[in-house]
């Protein structure tokens, strides 16, 4: 029986690493000007994860196969160099390990993180509000009006509360139900939340922020192929958290401008 | 140091003092055992519909309408009942069974016993906690009764869609009140528990009981005990907190200018971040106070059935306190995005990942103990190595959510699903399956059936495998958690692998009958069990099976030895019990 | 002898055209059951009703392709008809007149919108919430809860067999799917009885016992007007309403 046991985890252990090594299952592919590092960092990980995985399986199943049974004749005996060599082999082991991925990865999260947005980031706001995004573009005079929460009505369509008869800077906001960037331009999104938390997550620009109420928060980030994305909330928001997403579309910067246009016609 | 402070009580004489309302730790034990038993149970079949749903969204499971008035009509599941499923799933789960039955379960029967005492310190406490932890379990399943039925915010109830009432949706009223109050009940009944386990190990040890002689069990029930104290502590006031913003009119959670349904909420001043700060300082801790005491029963487990004592015992408790206290440095791990300062976000991946220190000892050192072993193969020392195998699968996982970076990919996806899966779901249940075949015996007087074990073993390892292996890959894909139904785009070519999960879900589910028939067929048709059908040597095995009333018959116990004198050369056996006056030269403490 | 027979055929001639004048009472009280008739009309300009975007959801957007949904707070057709407004008798309708059963009035949501916009239905009127999509919807309608209604909030994932609700007190009630954020409507709920106007802005409440009555038009934008009008047994009165567009 200890031998089947072994065998069995063996196979168990190869059968769960072919769809990894297969690909089988993958993130979307990125496009975004940042994610290759994470992607790089996924990739590293991946390694040393998926070498410990193996190693530490397979050694469970040769003791077991090896060290089970009443083996008369034989003494018990101990592991070369005790728990000593042990505990050092994963202090320092691990410890190295666990510190270079910590110390890869601080560069990634800096660039997203601790590098502000360049003077020339493209402003969008999305609200997320149960359970949909909405996004609002500055038009042409560059500055958002303000949001009056007791103006809200979803009803009239007013998603963000906006007074467009008396604030000025309102009158040409474009409030619009997906999203467009121009290709190669870098965006700075404001995140606002109208109601509970919920979650920005567009795994194809390796970009995922909660929002949080209470909290105007930003992220920035630059698209770099032209297509159309989805955007999922990952926040459990209520019961309609699954139906919750929208549409990104990275367009080239003419067809950028004739869309806006045309969601402009459309407020 | 010893202390000789000894609980005296009289036996028990009334129906109801031996059963029911009982000062006993090992009827407290057995009754939170069976807590535990019913709560997987209802735990076991929500998942089950939770699968169903997910593999098949529209599709009418007949009967489901007569659970729940709103939730399912036309026996079609609703949204809304998906979500209040998965709540109230992770809710017995986490509480009910993985805190539950491998430390107030075990622990109460054994503790006293390892330490060589005749009871715990403050029976009555001790019998209130169980008996709290009851009335929490009965408000908890109330709330399904209650209202538009239980809450829908997942285990971790996020504010303020936890706080701002029954506009957010189906269950946030009253649904959110109930759960609030059954977990803040729950908190006071493991405080209470808290109290009695560690005096017991502080001053109940008996003569010659060491702390270095207790067995690691005690060791991880004490450990553990010291987490409960300080993270339950927590968690209660942000249930009352989180009560008061309901009923109270407060916002402690709750910022202004909400709008919900185009209304447009009456709350000020509060930070929804704060909620996440304090139940995380609870959750983290609570998920090692899940796993370390199956990874105490598992050492224990594992020594008496490899016939000689592991690599350092002491490594092994350094290693679990050092566990213990890095908990309470890792909890912003689950709020790496959540928008709080991502400079915190590194300072908590730092200890995050060096946490991966003492697990990696830990397993090294059992690995390195099973070389040159004779391990004897039964149901309990199979499940201590499925412990093993699956505690390795699930800390792997946790190298890829220790960093801010990946987690920008894996942040809220199935993946993460995985990860807590393996270590809690499956490692910890595998703990508590080793813990019940090997103290069965002990704790009924009778022996389960081995046969019947060896087959739950086999069906049961391979099935949770089957389950929860595909997770990572979905997670890996982007597929986000606590969807009730897949209508994203990138999400289509995932279902097949969800049908894949709910067949296997649905078969190892039922293999569990093999271990429920079992288990009551052995309570009350076992072969009577002698008092060390293990030839182990903690002092619970020196007493009867089961122990009386006063544990050892009012015996005065003199320890000699610590737990591990296994392949003794000169001992009669191969092993010396704690107790044995016996002068073997061989029999030598750890150092 | 006689006379007894005489005076027994008296009384029942007397009961048979006594019965005889009751039914036909009856039926000349009923075919005087009265009507309000009239039509509903919205002087100057409809404002612009916004094209809705409903891109979040793809079986909306394909349910939806050929046609170009919008809002449907101010439907006014090509005659200046107002579409979706509310009659009924705000005044002088005695406890007794109580309005027979009609149809169980039903609220359909159909890609993505809801059908009729607004639902008329009186007091303790048992109404019905269907779907005809292939996609989820909720409806979470808003009463004030100082009128005595009580909130709720119900799914219906495709295939789900119809909610059947009522309200306990008269109240405009906004009604939503968060789902889908666009869609609202309204739950009108009124004491007696009511009409809708139609696409034309035609209206006829039946079931109106003759009166003198006041009768309200309630739109959801521009708000109610009054009427006082006297129904006679066999004339339907007559009431036009005219809101003036903002």
């Amino acid at each position: 029986m200890a031998k089947v046991f072994a065998v069995t985890i063996l196979l168990i252990t190869i059968a769960s690493a072919i769809p990894i090594f297969m690909n089988t299952w993958h993130p979307v592919p990125d496009v975004s000007a940042h994610g290759q590092a994470i992607d790089d960092q996924m990739s590293e990980t991946m390694w040393e994860a998926g070498i410990s995985f193996l190693a530490s399986q397979i050694i469970l199943a040769w003791f077991i196969w090896r060290f089970s049974g009443s083996r008369p004749g034989e003494k018990t005996r101990t592991f070369p160099g005790g728990a000593k060599g042990l505990v050092i082999a994963a202090i320092v082991l691990v410890g190295i390990e666990v510190f270079a991925l910590g110390i890869f990865g601080v560069k990634a999260w800096a660039e997203l993180y601790f590098t502000p947005p360049g003077p020339g980031a493209m402003p969008i706001q999305v609200q997320a509000g149960q359970f949909a995004f909405y996004f609002r573009y500055p038009g042409p005079d560059g500055s958002f009006g303000p949001i009056h929460p007791d103006k809200i009505s979803e009803a009239n369509q007013n998603f963000y509360g906006l007074d467009q008869d008396n604030d000025a800077d309102s009158k040409d906001d474009i409030v619009a139900a997906e999203m467009a960037v121009p290709v190669n331009r870098e965006i700075r999104l404001l995140m606002h939340s109208k109601d509970v938390s919920h979650s920005f997550y567009v795994p194809a620009l390796r970009i995922h922020q909660d929002f949080v109420p209470g909290l105007d928060l930003q992220i920035h980030f630059t698209a770099t192929k032209v297509g159309r994305y989805e955007i999922v909330c990952s926040q459990l928001c209520g019961l309609g958290h699954y139906n919750m997403k929208a549409y990104i579309s990275v367009l080239s910067p003419e067809d950028f401008d004739a869309w806006l246009k045309k969601q402009a016609a459309f407020q | 140091m010893s202390a000789h402070a000894a609980v005296h009580h009289g036996p028990p004489t009334s129906f109801i003092r031996k059963h029911i309302f009982s000062l006993d730790h090992k009827v407290i034990g057995k009754q939170y055992y069976g807590l535990a038993l019913a709560a997987v149970i209802i735990g076991m079949v929500l998942s089950w519909l939770m699968r169903i749903h997910l593999g098949w969204t529209n599709a009418a499971i007949p009967g489901l309408h007569l659970l729940s008035r709103n939730g399912a009509p036309g026996d079609v599941m609703t949204p809304e009942y998906y979500l209040q499923l998965m709540t109230m799933h992770a809710t017995f789960m986490v509480f009910f069974v993985l805190t539950t039955a491998p430390f107030a379960a075990f622990g109460n029967f054994f503790l006293p016993l390892h330490t060589g005492a005749e009871d715990m310190p403050f029976p009555h406490f001790n019998m209130m906690s169980f008996w709290t932890t009851f009335v929490a379990f009965c408000v908890m399943v109330s709330s399904f009764f209650v209202g538009d039925g239980p809450t829908l915010g997942g285990w971790t109830q996020y504010a303020p869609l936890s706080a701002v009432g029954s506009v957010a949706g189906p269950g946030q009223g009253s649904g959110v009140v109930i759960w609030a109050i059954s977990i803040a009940i729950f908190c006071v009944g493991q405080l209470f528990g808290a109290l009695n386990f560690i005096p017991n190990v502080l001053d109940l040890r008996c003569k010659g009981m060491s702390m270095w002689r207790l067995p690691m069990s005690t060791w991880a029930w004490f450990i553990t005990s010291c987490m409960g104290l300080t993270s339950f502590s927590v968690l209660m006031p942000a249930c009352i907190l989180l009560i008061l913003d309901h009923v109270a009119g407060t916002s402690f959670f709750i910022p202004s200018n909400l709008v919900l349904n185009d209304q447009l909420q009456p709350h000020s001043g509060g930070s929804t971040l704060l909620w996440q700060h304090l139940f995380w300082f609870f959750g983290h801790p609570e998920v090692y106070i899940a796993i370390v005491p199956g990874m105490g029963i598992v050492t224990q487990v594992l020594v008496t059935n490899m016939r000689k004592p592991m690599l350092s015992h002491r490594t092994l408790v350094y290693s679990m306190g050092a566990l213990a206290v890095l908990s309470y440095m890792v909890y912003g791990h689950h709020m790496f995005v959540s928008g709080m300062n991502p400079a915190a976000s590194l300072y908590f991946s730092f200890p995050t990942l060096l946490i991966t220190i003492p697990s990696t000892i830990i397993v090294l050192i059992w690995l390195g103990s099973l070389y040159g072993a004779k391990l004897r193969i039964n149901s309990a020392s199979l499940f201590a190595l499925g412990f093993i195998s699956l505690f390795i699968t699930g800390g792997v996982s946790g190298f890829f959510l220790a960093q801010p970076t990946i987690q920008i990919m894996l942040h809220a996806t199935y993946f993460v699903v995985a990860h807590f899966h393996f270590t809690m779901a499956i490692a910890a249940i595998f703990g508590i399956f080793s813990g019940t075949y090997f103290w069965f015996p002990k704790m009924w007087g009778r022996m389960m059936n081995e046969t019947l074990g060896r087959i739950h073993f086999w069906l049961t390892f391979i099935g949770v495998y089957a389950i929860f292996m595909p997770f990572h890959y979905l997670g890996l894909a982007g597929n986000v958690r606590r969807y009730q139904a897949f209508v994203v785009d990138y999400m289509q070519p995932l279902i097949g692998v969800h049908k894949f999960i709910t067949v296997a879900a649905i078969f190892t589910g039922l293999v569990q009958l093999i271990f429920l028939y079992n288990f009551f067929y052995s309570k009350y048709r076992g072969e009577p069990a002698p008092d060390n059908p293990w030839q182990a040597t903690s002092l619970e095995w020196s007493t009867t099976s089961p122990p009386p009333w006063d544990n050892f018959g009012g015996r005065q116990l003199v320890v000699y030895h610590d737990p591990y004198q296994y392949g003794v050369d000169g001992a009669h056996g191969d092993y010396v019990m704690q107790d044995s006056p016996e002068q073997i030269k061989g029999a030598v403490d750890e150092p | 002898m006689k006379s007894r027979y005489n005076f027994t055929a008296l009384l029942t001639v007397v009961m048979l055209v006594g019965c005889g004048a009751l039914l036909l009472n009856q039926k000349v009280s009923a075919a005087g059951e009265g009507k309000i008739t009239g039509t509903v009309k919205l002087d100057g300009a409809a404002p612009h009703m916004k094209g809705i975007d409903m891109s979040k959801d793809p079986y909306c957007v394909k349910v939806n392709a050929n046609t170009s949904p919008h809002m449907e707070n101010v439907v006014a057709g090509s005659g200046g008809g107002l579409e979706n407004v509310v009659l009924y008798i705000s005044e002088g309708l005695s406890g007794a007149a109580a309005a027979p059963a009609t149809a169980v009035p039903v609220f359909d949501q159909k890609n993505c919108q809801y059908t009729p916009h607004v639902l008329a239905m009186d007091v303790g009127q048992t109404f019905k919430v269907t779907t005809s999509d292939q996609t989820a919807h909720n409806i979470h309608p808003n009463p004030n809860p100082m009128t005595g209604n009580i909130p709720w909030n119900q799914s219906q994932p495709p295939g789900a067999p119809p909610v059947e609700r009522s309200w306990k007190a008269p109240e405009m009630i906004e009604v939503k799917c968060n789902i889908h954020p666009w869609m609202h409507g309204w739950f009108a709920v009124v004491k007696g009885p009511y009409a809708t106007t139609d696409a034309s802005g035609n209206y006829t409440i039946n079931n109106v016992p003759p009166g003198n009555y006041t009768v309200t038009a309630w739109q959801e934008t521009y708000g109610t007007q009054t009427q006082k009008v006297t129904v006679a047994a066999g004339a339907p009165a007559k009431a036009d309403f005219t809101f003036k567009a903002k």
